[in-house]
């Protein structure tokens, strides 16, 4: 049975000052993303949550909106402390990381006009945009194998592609877009999931 | 940009970070990346285009999680302040929702309705976030060089499983070595 995530009590009990080091010590090992260093933390290091918690965790954290990782810092140390500990995950995933890159902007402010400093952005920022790009084209393929059905797969691309031009290429306000896309791509998924079964989902 | 100027973009800078930070549903807020370029750099002015991916590009160099590239947005459009101020808008409002939730809803997210929510959202967080690679692209890959930089950056991170970090320090390298 997967534990409801409100109300189960976990077996062990951690203080909010242990989630803040553990929080903050993941947040700052995490290059290039959280999550994979999150995973290894939590489930395989310190063992507080099992692996099916963790994606229960993750599945609820990517439906809320905002960072993925600091809802789900807060929702796991919500878990083990109630609010002090929700409050101290979730400052642990995000204050040592957030002065880090201030520390690093103000220097950039402070060097920008050295060609040094503008040599390295350059190439870094050309790096960037393709780990971007190739993230969506990973989630993109991750959505084609989900979708068994031709039909079910042709408006999903459709829809992807409609938020991909006028939010990118057009440079429509997103809150606009999101507006139409939203309502209309949720009720094409409606009608194409399966109504529940009696038994088993 | 003077003490005057900054006071008085930093409340509509506050409340646009907030405000767009509640719609980044399904999986992160580098999604948001192709919004605020279009309102801070092309709306309002606030920043350069080439200030903006910089701190994209400084943002995910660092550890930590992705959403600081909008710490350095904040940075650049208003100082100190604006740093702190555009990271806590854009985390409080999830952090307060998430509580809510925590506390007060018990439900799973097995049912119909939730698996469509999270069904119907997703191919929109992938075109976004692809709109947020073409809008950075645009900027950052300004000759022949970067192009293929940002072409063989997608390939890498297709074929491998290489910790994205390594391939920022390696063009940071090639920028160096070939004066980008």
């Amino acid at each position: 049975m997967t534990p409801d995530i409100s109300t189960d009590s976990p077996a062990i009990s951690i203080r909010w000052p242990t989630l803040f080091v553990a929080f903050s010590r993941m947040a700052l090992t995490g290059f290039g993303g959280v999550m994979p260093f999150a995973y290894h933390a939590l489930v395989v290091k310190r063992r507080w949550l099992t692996e099916r918690e963790f994606s229960h965790y993750l599945a609820f954290s990517q439906m809320l909106p905002g960072p993925t990782i600091c809802n789900m810092a807060v929702m796991i140390g919500w878990r083990y402390a109630r609010l002090r500990g929700a409050v101290a995950a979730f400052a642990g995933i995000l204050l040592g990381p957030m002065l880090l890159v201030l520390a690093l902007g103000i220097a950039y402010a402070r060097f920008a006009t050295q060609p040094v400093v503008r040599h390295v952005l350059v190439g870094m920022s050309a790096i960037a945009a393709g780990l971007v790009i190739a993230t969506a084209m990973k989630m993109a393929l991750g959505l084609s194998q989900a979708d068994a059905r031709w039909k079910q797969m042709a408006s999903t691309a459709l829809i992807g592609v409609a938020a991909f031009v006028g939010v990118g290429v057009m440079g429509w306000p997103l809150i606009e877009v999101a507006a139409v896309l939203a309502p209309l791509s949720i009720a094409l998924a409606w009608t194409q999931s399966e109504p529940p079964s009696s038994g088993q989902p | 940009m003077n003490a005057d100027a900054e006071g008085s973009v930093l409340v509509p800078m506050l409340l646009y970070f907030a405000l767009i930070s509640l719609t980044a549903v399904g999986g992160g807020v580098l999604m948001l990346a192709p919004d605020i370029h279009r309102y801070a750099v092309d709306t309002q002015h606030w920043l350069t285009a080439d200030q903006f991916v910089a701190a994209f590009a400084i943002a995910q160099a660092a550890p930590g999680p992705n959403v600081l590239y909008v710490t350095l947005v904040g940075l650049q459009v208003a100082g100190l302040t604006g740093a702190i101020g555009a990271t806590i808008a854009v985390v409080m409002p999830t952090f307060f929702l998430t509580l809510l939730l925590v506390r007060f809803t018990p439900q799973r997210p097995a049912g119909r309705l939730s698996r469509a929510v999270k069904n119907g959202l997703a191919p929109i967080s992938t075109g976004l976030l692809a709109g947020g690679g073409w809008v950075l692209a645009r900027t950052a890959d300004t000759g022949h060089t970067q192009v293929l930089l940002t072409v063989a950056s997608v390939g890498v991170m297709m074929m491998t499983k290489l910790n994205p970090v390594w391939l920022i320090a390696i063009g940071a390298a090639i920028g160096v070595a070939l004066q980008l």
